[in-house]
């Protein structure tokens, strides 16, 4: 870079910033190699490592033995991966769709109704309330409601006492009640990301606008509809691509709730994955659903950088 | 990070007389009986979301035989700290405290600086192919750790890091600072390009740069950054569960859930466990709430 500056263009034509940045390219590779070194021996290795096992079978000792495809042909027949995927997509629901609907209306009616008829310190109590599961270890989150829904639990006791015993049940292990169970203790989980990230889009949006709508008579709903969910776009993006790609990855949720059981009613493929490696000693099965997560996860996040990059644009012009 | 210190240039008035005693913005408006009934449904969710831990809370001071008598739901009859304790001394919670301390704040420092250096290439000295390399770190972050795991764990123990925090340290610090490299990159980005310039001509090299211009200007959005690593690696149970198995290692999210799956722990005990997992990070909430917010405003326009 000293260089560059040193020669200099010469006097009287005046360099604008962009040959200016343009110039400021050497030298600062340096920078980036620590990182790029690291990302390549803990990331990247070990993925095209992943991937070359999934063609083998391999106890974890030995040498592995190549097998081709067999590993893939094999889970494409196993009903527990379906079911893992399956369960998965409900997940989907329970951590992604469901709290960014429930989000942005608690963020719309805590800032365009409790802020402006009660205070917005009010309305500040209740997004720390909402937020405050977000910042609990999953596994203790895992731990807390494994607890309240123990078979004499608080949820039981609760039930009994409000004349609801027909409800009464082992939720986490019954068959029925084990996947349901999880999903909501999900939304209770991660309710509060989407409340509080809507929450501070919504700061951008000029309070005017809401008053003009007010006084042209719309109602609360269309002011909902027309200018909240119009203006966190972003957000919704954001919080949609994180979500969901959280979702495709859960695992401690149903290690500490259910670890996949009763049989495998909440088996999901991290936790699939994991038992493969670490309980069945079958690493190259492991290996095969763990590069299909990663694939699948690479899809969602490439889908959503796409979709957030066109509305981005769009919104400029 | 932009969003947070970009003005909100709607709420700025037009002209600049002193600002109206009370514009109607700010008004409260009349609370019919439907206002009462949504505050309600508020607090109804509001208990939906605290009650739970308030119930824990209340069951871990309780002996076992008060719980046996009473249920869940009954205040104790006498509070019993002898639950916690004897649970703290069983899973040497200390030692998990300190454990997890070490690693969350050993990433976070390191991931800070490993993100300022790449951002500073990448947003600052605008190296080429920048766009590549923020899609790359973008990855590295994303990727799910399922897919790293095994081949982790099996180099971990060619070089005799299985079962070391060291191992954890370094594979978390990659995989913050990726995600920090992606916030801090388009902050740098915007750094003001006069400040860079008057430093060079004042003959500053590129590391002097750093070191004296950007890194003290960068100290908000690091201090964020700082936070939420400092959280996400306490509260990692994934590579931690596979990488820490002895007790002197454990970090307070492993140890509990492990411990958890035991059939000697008694009802209350597993209350006690579940107390402990929660104060901590009680804690940080308290003492970060105001940087959380900020930051997650900040993430969400990257």
């Amino acid at each position: 870079m000293s260089g560059g500056a040193a020669a200099g263009p010469p006097a009287g034509r005046r360099p604008g910033p962009g040959r200016r940045r343009r110039h400021r390219t050497r030298g600062y590779f340096w920078y980036l190699l620590p990182g790029l070194v690291l990302s390549f021996v803990v990331i990247v290795v070990p993925l095209a490592m992943n991937v070359g096992l999934s063609f083998t079978s391999w106890p974890g000792v030995g040498n592995p033995e190549w097998i081709g495809t067999r590993n893939y042909t094999r889970l494409f027949h196993d009903e527990n991966f379906w079911a893992s995927f399956r369960h998965t997509a409900a997940i989907v629901l329970a951590m992604a769709v469901v709290p960014t609907v429930l989000g942005l209306v608690l963020a719309a009616v805590l800032f365009d109704y409790v802020a402006k008829r009660f205070s917005s310190r009010s309305a500040s109590l209740f997004r720390s309330g909402l937020y405050l599961p977000q910042v609990l270890p999953v596994a203790v989150s895992g731990i807390v409601w494994s607890w309240l829904l123990l078979p004499d639990g608080a949820v039981n006791a609760l039930a009994k006492d409000a004349g609801l015993g027909g409800l009464v049940r082992d939720w986490l292990g019954d068959p029925d009640s084990a996947l349901p169970s999880v999903l909501g203790i999900m939304i209770w989980i991660q309710l509060g990301y989407p409340v509080v990230m809507f929450m501070a889009g919504l700061q951008r949006v000029n309070p005017e606008l809401y008053e003009a709508a007010e006084m042209d008579g719309a109602g609360w709903w269309q002011r909902f509809r027309r200018i909240t969910v119009h203006q966190v776009r972003p957000e919704l993006y954001v919080v949609l691509a994180t979500t969901t790609i959280a979702a495709l990855k859960t695992f401690a949720q149903v290690f500490v709730l259910t670890r996949g059981g009763p049989g495998n009613a909440t088996l999901v493929p991290s936790y699939f994955a994991y038992r493969s490696f670490f309980e069945d000693a079958d690493v190259g099965y492991g290996s095969a659903i763990s590069s299909i997560m990663v694939l699948l996860i690479l899809v969602v996040g490439v889908v959503f950088v796409r979709l957030q990059t066109r509305a981005d644009t769009e919104g400029r012009r | 990070m932009t969003a947070v210190t970009r003005p909100v240039t709607g709420s700025v008035a037009p002209d600049s007389a002193p600002p109206a005693p009370a514009p109607p913005s700010v008004r409260r408006r009349r609370r019919g009986p439907m206002a009462y009934v949504v505050f309600g449904v508020l607090v109804a969710v509001m208990a939906l979301f605290l009650g739970p831990l308030l119930i824990v809370a209340i069951n871990s001071f309780k002996s076992a035989s008060d719980f046996a008598a009473h249920g869940p739901l009954a205040l104790p009859h006498g509070w019993h700290l002898s639950t916690i304790t004897r649970f703290w001394k069983r899973v040497d919670f200390g030692t998990k405290l300190i454990n997890s301390l070490e690693i969350s704040l050993a990433v976070s420092v390191l991931g800070v600086v490993l993100a300022l250096l790449n951002s500073y290439a990448i947003g600052i000295g605008r190296v080429r192919g920048r766009a590549l390399f923020l899609v790359f770190f973008l990855m590295v972050n994303v990727v799910p750790q399922e897919g790293l795991v095994y081949p982790l764990y099996y180099l971990a123990k060619q070089v005799n890091l299985y079962d070391s925090k060291i191992a954890v340290i370094i594979i978390f610090t990659v995989i913050q600072s990726a995600f920090g490299t992606y916030l801090l990159s388009s902050v740098l980005a915007e750094f003001p390009t006069e400040l860079i310039e008057a430093a060079e001509i004042d003959g500053a090299n590129s590391w002097r740069t750093l070191t004296r211009i950007v890194l003290p200007m960068s100290w908000p959005t690091l201090s964020v950054m700082f936070t939420f690593f400092f959280i996400w690696t306490w509260n990692e149970f994934f590579l931690p569960l596979v990488f820490l198995i002895s007790n002197d290692n454990q970090t307070v999210p492993v140890a509990l859930a492990v411990l958890q799956g035991q059939h000697s722990m008694d009802v209350t005990a597993t209350s006690a466990s579940a107390l402990l997992g929660v104060l901590p990070a009680l804690l940080f909430f308290l003492v970060f709430q105001r940087t959380l917010t900020r930051g997650i405003a900040a993430g969400a326009l990257k």
